[in-house]
């Protein structure tokens, strides 16, 4: 077999992970890796920083130096890596609870700072870990534990938030769509400042079996059949766009980057002493 | 066309993704539940199983002819 040179970005004694059978997050991890390997970023000069959540645990299985930390937090502890060291090249894997719930705050003012993270959102539209509670991202009328009649609050559009927030670049890609996820995210760890990209995942245990699509398969068909890539989107009349969602980059400016603006408070504050 | 597909089992959950989304038929799952080759001459190393396997369980390469 030729050597499949990602597969070195993987803790191998970690392997099978713990994800169930058909479970997104897998093909969501492996576009990463093969993200940061297009990207030729230095492993010991990249961070990997995860929260809690079914998707969070990616961290454990990658061979970087990786934080596995609080519930809604990641960003946080990403936000003080990077000013410690502007160096480093920080990853951050976060589930749709986990970055638009209990972090929801954390989240954008991590966009509105934009510092220069690359946030991957592994979203599944559940709380997968603890067993199926809609999230802020659940779709209306989707059910959950916590929703057994369907969900009647609005979800977040995590990429608009993103946006709206600050952040320099923001995409959405899926599962299926696996060498797109894998230049969406390459991009996003180019840009300098806050990227966001939001990956749609399969979660066949918790979401799946609520929503008649148990199937792992079936989801990723779904998501096949379902995304639009953002410049035919752009042109799909209102009427035609019904359970159809975009995909691709929507939105890149980059402004002025946290580290940077920090480091001339630094300087500033020392006097010009050293 | 000759092909190479490697199975690492031990990692392989049953998902059955890579039976889905193969466009020959080439792939079933066993009896414990395994993705197994069954036509294994119908392979044209179109990587759509090695490319959304969520495991990293299946590679397929084209066989260098000796
Ligand atoms: C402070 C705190 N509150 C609640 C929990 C319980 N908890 C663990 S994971 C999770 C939700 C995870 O959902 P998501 O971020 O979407 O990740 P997924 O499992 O779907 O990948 C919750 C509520 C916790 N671990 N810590
Ligand atoms: S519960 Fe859902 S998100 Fe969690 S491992 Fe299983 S399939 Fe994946
Ligand atoms: S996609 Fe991977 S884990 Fe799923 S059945 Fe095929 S080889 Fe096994
Ligand atoms: S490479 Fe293509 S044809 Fe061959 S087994 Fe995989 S999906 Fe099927
Ligand atoms: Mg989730």
């Amino acid at each position: 077999m030729k050597e499949r040179t990602y597969e070195k970005y993987f803790r191998q004694n970690r392997l099978p992970h713990i994800w169930c059978p058909g479970c997104g997050n897998g093909i969501a991890m492996k576009a990463i890796v093969l993200a940061v390997e297009k990207q030729k970023l230095p492993r010991d000069k990249t961070i990997i920083v995860s929260g809690i959540g079914c998707s969070s645990r990616a961290s454990g299985y990658m061979d970087f130096d990786t934080l596995h930390t609080a519930h809604g937090r990641a960003i946080p502890f990403a936000t003080g890596i990077k000013l410690a060291n502007p160096e480093l090249n920080v990853i951050v894997i976060t589930g749709d609870g986990d970055c638009t719930a209990i972090g929801g705050n954390h989240f954008i003012h991590g966009a509105r700072r934009n510092i220069d993270l690359t946030v991957v959102l592994f979203n599944n539209t559940i709380y997968g870990m603890t067993g199926g509670q809609a999230s802020p991202m659940t779709p209306l009328h989707k059910k959950a534990t916590t929703a057994p009649y369907g969900s009647v609050d609005r979800p977040f559009d995590a990429c608009k938030l993103a946006q709206a927030a600050g952040a320099s670049y923001v995409a959405r890609s899926t599962a299926f769509h696996v060498q797109h996820l894998t230049s969406m995210i390459a991009e996003g760890i180019a840009c300098k400042g806050f990227s966001f990209i939001e990956a749609l995942v399969q979660c066949p245990t918790a979401y799946g079996r609520k929503n008649k699509m148990p199937d792992p398969s079936e989801m990723m068909k779904w998501m096949r059949d379902n995304a639009v890539m953002k410049a035919a989107w752009d042109k799909l009349p209102e009427d035609k766009r019904t359970d159809k969602f975009p995909i691709g980059v929507f939105h890149e400016q980059q402004t002025v980057e946290y580290t940077k603006a920090y480091r001339e408070v630094i300087e500033l504050a020392q006097g010009g002493r050293k | 066309m000759s092909t190479e597909i490697l199975l690492k089992s031990e990692r392989c959950k049953g998902c059955g993704i890579c039976v889905s989304f193969c466009p020959k038929k080439v792939l079933g799952l066993d009896t414990l539940g395994h993705c197994s080759v069954v036509h294994a001459d119908a392979c044209i190393a179109c990587g759509q199983c090695e490319l959304r396997c969520p495991d990293y369980a299946i590679f397929v390469d084209k066989k260098v002819s000796a």
